[in-house]
C-alpha cells in the first residue's frame, strides 16, 4: 500500500506545568491523503491545534514532550528526522496558517519581504522570489499587486492578511497546507470568500488540507473527512455527512446538538410601551463616518440583535448608548430622560439600569479581585442598593443564578473557564439589578456548547426578570435562537429592522440575503446546497 | 518621514525654549546674581558696578530679553576663571565627553544586545543564568567603587595602564571600561525580556513555519520588534554619560564636561556652570529626537 501523504500514528504530547502534567494529545492516529481536505474538529482545551503543532515541530520542548508516536510525511518519520532537514520541510512540503493573521505576520517588516524570505530561505533567488510574490498576491486576490508588497500588515483588513498569509504559505507549493482556526476571527462575507480561495487553491496545486476548527459549519463546508477531538483523545472519526448525520460517540452528538440555529425562534408579542427610544444617533471618528443616523425602540423584556460585520458600527453604537463614548448627535431616550443629556451625577445614578457584559471575560474581569470582590464591587459604588451585610449572601444567590456555586467566591477569574467566566461577568451586571444588558459579542470567544448554557442563561433571565437586551453579535445563528428583533448595521447605517422571524424567513435587503447566503449551516448537504446556490449565481 | 521629523524637532524645540526659561530663573532668581557670580570677599561696591555692569538694574523681562539674544548669538558670557567665553571652555570639554559616551555606548549596544538575544533564545540555560547574574553585578557596582580597584589592580599593582589623564589610547580603556558596566548590566536585562517576549510571538511561530533559520528568527524577525524598549532605555543611560559621567571622570582626571562642571561649581564660575548645562541639555535634546527617528524606521506603526 502506497503511503499516505500524512499519517500521524498514535501521537502523544505531554506538557509539563507547574500544576503537573497535562497530557494534551493523547494516542491519536489519523492520515491525510493529495487532494483531500480533513477537518479536526474539537473545543477549547480539546488539544486540536497541539497535534499539528506537532507536525510543524512548533512545540516549545520542554515544557513540551512528545511522549510516543510517529508523523510520517510520504513514510518518513519527521519526529527523528536530524534538525536541518526537519527545518526544510516546513514552508517547503508543509505550510501553516493561523487563526489571527495580524499577531502572525512580523509587524515590522512589508508584507512583500515577508513572502519572498518565505521562498528565499529555501534557496530561491532574490529576483525570481520578487516576482513570484507579486504573482502570488495577484493569485490570492489582493488589489494591486505591485503597490501591496511594500505595505506593512497593519495597513491591510483581516480578510486581505489571511490572503497574504494564504499567499506566503504556498509560495513553495507545498504538499500539505494546515490551517488552524484560519477564518475564526473574520467577518461571515470574508470567511466564505477565504474558504472559497483555499478550495480553488487545493484544485490547482492538488495539496492536502488539514483545517483545525471548531465550527460545524467550516467542516461542512470544506472538509471532505473530519475527526472529533475531546480533551486529548480522537472520539470519532469519518467522512462529514456520516459523522454529522450518524455520530456515535456522545460527545459528537452533544457538538452537534449543541450548534446554535435550529430552535424556534421568539415571536414577541405586540410591540410594548419602549423603554429605550433612540433617535438619529451620529458618531464621526475624524474622516471615518462610524455611525450615520440610527434609531430604534426597545420595551421592556425585549432582546434586540445588533448584527453587522466589522466596521459596521454596532459596538459604538452599544459604547454610546452606556456613555463609554460621546455621541455627536440623536438622542436616547431612557424612561423619558435623554440619556445623551445626563449630567455625570444623574448618569451616575441611572447607570446601574444599564450593564455592559462584554466580549472577552478574561480582559473584562480584573485579575487580581476575587469573584466575591467583582460583584460585590457594584454595590460599594452604589450603596443604596444593599446593606454590607447582606453582600455575601447576595453573591452567593447570583453565582447559583447564573450557574456557579456560592463556593466560587474566593477564587480568581483565571481559575475559571471560560464560559464560567462569562458567567462571572453577567452575575457582576445583575449585581446591580439593570433593566437593560447590553451584551457585546458576549458569547463569540466561547465554545459552542458553552455558548448554548449562556444564551440559555440569558433567556432566563429575560423571562424571569424582564431584563431588556441588546445583544451585538456577528453570528447569526445565536441570533435567530436569542432575539425577538433583529437590527442589520452596515457602514454606520441601519440596512433592515424587523422580528427575527421577518428578518430570517423573508429578509428584504439584498446585503441581509448574501450575509444569509455567507452564513455557514453545520448540516454538510444545506451547506452544499448553498454552494451550488452560491456557484449558479456566480455564473 | 520628513513630516515627522519636522514634527518632532519641533515638539522638541518647546522643550528647548522651556529649558532657556529655566536656565535663566536660576541664574536671576536663585538668589542676587551678584552674589552668586562674585566672588565671596566682593565689596558692595563691586556688586553695585556688576549689576549695572550686566543689566541686572533692568526689569526682569528686558533682562531675558537680552539674555535670549546673547544665547541666540552664541554669548554665554566670560568664564571668570580661564578668562575666556564659556561656551569655548565648555564646548572643549564636551567633546571629549561626546567621545567617552559615543564609544562607551556603542560598546554597550553591540555586547548587550548579543548577550542579551542568546540569553533570551535559551532562557533559563546555562549561558541564561550566568549573563543573567554578570549583569545583575554589573547594574548594581558602584562606579566609584569599580574605578578605584580598576585604577589599584591595573594601573598600580599590574601597571599596564595610566592611573589619569589623556594623551593615548591606553588613557580611553579603564574610563570606558567603568563606564560600560552599569549600562551592559541594565540593557542586557532590558534586551533579555524584551526578546523572550517576541521571541514566543506569534509572528515568530510563523517564520519557524516558513523554516526560516534560527539566525535570522532571532537576530531579523524577532531583534527589531525587541529594540523599542531597549532603545528607551538605552537613550537614558546614554543621556547620564552625556551629562558628564562626573565621578568617573573626576576620577581618571579625564577632561569631560562633568569634571568640568564640578570644578566650576568648586570655582564659583557660573557663567561656565550655565554654559555647561545648556550644552548638555542641548546635546541630550538631540538625542531624543535621534531617537524618536530610530523608533520610527524600527517600526513602521509609529510613522503612521
Amino acid at each position: 500500500m502506497a503511503d499516505h501523504l500524512l499519517e500521524v500514528r498514535n501521537l502523544s504530547v505531554d506538557f509539563f506545568t507547574a500544576a503537573g502534567v497535562v497530557h494534551a494529545v493523547r494516542g491519536i492516529s489519523y492520515h491525510l491523503d493529495r487532494g483531500e481536505t480533513l477537518a479536526i474538529l474539537g473545543e477549547s482545551g480539546s488539544g486540536k491545534s497541539v497535534s499539528s503543532s506537532a507536525i510543524m515541530n512548533l512545540i516549545d520542548m520542554p515544557p513540551g514532550h512528545i511522549s510516543s508516536g510517529e508523523i510520517l510525511l510520504e513514510g518518513k518519520d519527521l519526529l527523528t528526522m536530524a534538525p536541518n532537514d526537519r527545518r526544510e520541510v516546513n514552508g517547503k512540503r508543509i505550510a501553516m496558517i493561523f487563526q489571527d493573521p495580524l499577531s502572525h505576520l512580523n509587524p515590522v517588516y512589508t508584507v512583500g519581504w515577508q513572502i519572498r524570505e518565505a521562498m528565499t530561505t529555501h534557496g530561491m533567488a532574490q529576483q525570481e522570489a520578487e516576482a513570484e510574490t507579486l504573482r502570488l498576491l495577484g493569485r490570492v486576490g489582493l488589489p494591486e499587486p505591485e503597490h501591496a508588497v511594500g505595505k506593512y500588515p497593519h495597513e491591510f483588513s483581516g480578510g486581505q492578511r489571511q490572503r497574504v498569509m494564504i499567499a506566503m504559505a504556498l509560495a513553495l507549493r507545498p504538499d500539505l497546507l494546515i490551517a488552524d482556526e484560519p477564518t475564526t476571527a473574520l467577518d461571515v462575507t470574508v470567511q466564505a470568500e477565504v474558504l472559497a480561495l483555499l478550495k480553488e487553491l487545493q484544485r490547482e496545486t492538488g495539496m492536502g488540507v488539514l483545517i483545525i476548527t471548531h465550527d460545524l459549519g467550516v467542516v461542512a463546508e470544506i472538509a471532505d473527512r473530519v475527526v472529533v477531538m475531546e480533551k486529548g483523545v480522537l472520539v470519532e472519526s469519518g467522512t462529514v455527512r456520516e459523522v454529522y448525520k450518524n455520530p456515535s460517540h456522545p460527545y459528537t452528538k452533544k457538538l452537534i446538538a449543541a450548534a446554535p440555529g435550529k430552535g424556534e425562534m421568539h415571536r414577541p408579542a405586540v410591540k410594548a410601551e419602549p423603554l429605550l427610544v433612540v433617535r438619529d444617533v451620529r458618531k464621526r471618528f475624524g474622516a471615518f463616518d462610524a455611525l450615520k443616523g440610527v434609531s430604534f425602540d426597545l420595551a421592556a423584556g425585549e432582546t434586540l440583535a445588533i448584527v453587522g460585520e466589522s466596521g459596521s458600527g454596532k459596538s459604538t453604537l452599544a459604547r454610546m448608548l452606556l456613555r463609554l463614548d460621546e455621541p455627536d448627535a440623536g438622542s436616547a431616550h431612557w424612561k423619558g430622560r435623554d440619556l445623551f443629556k445626563l449630567s455625570p451625577a444623574e448618569l451616575y445614578k441611572l447607570r446601574r439600569e444599564l450593564q455592559m457584559v462584554f466580549q472577552d471575560p478574561t480582559q473584562s474581569l480584573n485579575p487580581r479581585m476575587t469573584v466575591y470582590q467583582l460583584i460585590s464591587e457594584a454595590w460599594a459604588i452604589h450603596p443604596d442598593i444593599l446593606p454590607k451585610a447582606k453582600w455575601q449572601e447576595r453573591v452567593a444567590e447570583l453565582l447559583v443564578q447564573v450557574g456557579l456555586s456560592a463556593d466560587h467566591m474566593g477564587r480568581y477569574p483565571h481559575q475559571f473557564s471560560g464560559g464560567q467566566r462569562q458567567r462571572i461577568a453577567i452575575a457582576r451586571a445583575l449585581a446591580l439589578e439593570p433593566r437593560l444588558i447590553v451584551c457585546d459579542e458576549a458569547v463569540s470567544a466561547l465554545d459552542v456548547s458553552v455558548q448554548a448554557q449562556v444564551i440559555r442563561l440569558l433567556d432566563q433571565l429575560r423571562r424571569d426578570m424582564g431584563i431588556s437586551f441588546i445583544f451585538i453579535a456577528h453570528d447569526l445563528p445565536v441570533v435567530r435562537d436569542f432575539a425577538d428583533y433583529v437590527m442589520v448595521m452596515r457602514k454606520g447605517e441601519v440596512v433592515e429592522m424587523g422580528t427575527v422571524t421577518q428578518v430570517f424567513d423573508t429578509p428584504r435587503e439584498a446585503y441581509t440575503r448574501a450575509l444569509f447566503a455567507a452564513s455557514l449551516d453545520p448540516d454538510p448537504d444545506v451547506q452544499a446546497a448553498h454552494r451550488a446556490a452560491r456557484l449558479e449565481r456566480a455564473s | 518621514m520628513l513630516s515627522f521629523i519636522r514634527k518632532r524637532s519641533l515638539s522638541s524645540l518647546i522643550s528647548l525654549i522651556g529649558l532657556l526659561v529655566l536656565v535663566f530663573f536660576l541664574s536671576r532668581l536663585t538668589g542676587d546674581p551678584a552674589a552668586l557670580f562674585l566672588p565671596v570677599e566682593a565689596s558692595a561696591e563691586m556688586k553695585q558696578q556688576f549689576r549695572e555692569l550686566h543689566g541686572l538694574n533692568d526689569p526682569l523681562l528686558v533682562q531675558f530679553g537680552h539674555y535670549v539674544g546673547s544665547v541666540m548669538t552664541g554669548d554665554l558670557g566670560e568664564s571668570l576663571r580661564k578668562a575666556r567665553p564659556a561656551l569655548d571652555v565648555v564646548l572643549e570639554a564636551f567633546i571629549w565627553t561626546l567621545w567617552l559616551a559615543a564609544i562607551t555606548m556603542s560598546l554597550v549596544a553591540v555586547a548587550a544586545i548579543v548577550v542579551g538575544s542568546l540569553a533570551a533564545f535559551r532562557s533559563g540555560g546555562f549561558f541564561d543564568r550566568f549573563s543573567s547574574m554578570i549583569s545583575l553585578i554589573g547594574a548594581s557596582v558602584p562606579d566609584f567603587w569599580l574605578a578605584i580597584v580598576a585604577i589599584v589592580v591595573f594601573s598600580i599593582q599590574l601597571a599596564w595602564l595610566p592611573t589619569s589623564g589623556t594623551g593615548s589610547v591606553l588613557h580611553w580603556i579603564l574610563p570606558i571600561a567603568v563606564l560600560f558596566v552599569r549600562p551592559f548590566g541594565i540593557i542586557v536585562q532590558v534586551v533579555r525580556g524584551s526578546m523572550i517576549g517576541a521571541l514566543s510571538s506569534a509572528y515568530v511561530k510563523t517564520a519557524r513555519a516558513k523554516g526560516v533559520k534560527a539566525g535570522p528568527i532571532i537576530f531579523v524577525h524577532a531583534l527589531r520588534n525587541a529594540m523599542l524598549p531597549v532603545i528607551t532605555v538605552m537613550g537614558d543611560q546614554a543621556a547620564s554619560l552625556l551629562n558628564g559621567a562626573v565621578i568617573v571622570e573626576t576620577i581618571f582626571g579625564f577632561p569631560g564636561v562633568g569634571k568640568l562642571m564640578i570644578d566650576s561649581i568648586l570655582q564659583r564660575d557660573f557663567n561656565v556652570v550655565l554654559a555647561a548645562i545648556l550644552v548638555t541639555a542641548i546635546a541630550i535634546f538631540i538625542m531624543n529626537v535621534l531617537i524618536d527617528l530610530a523608533y520610527a524606521l524600527l517600526d513602521p506603526r509609529i510613522r503612521h
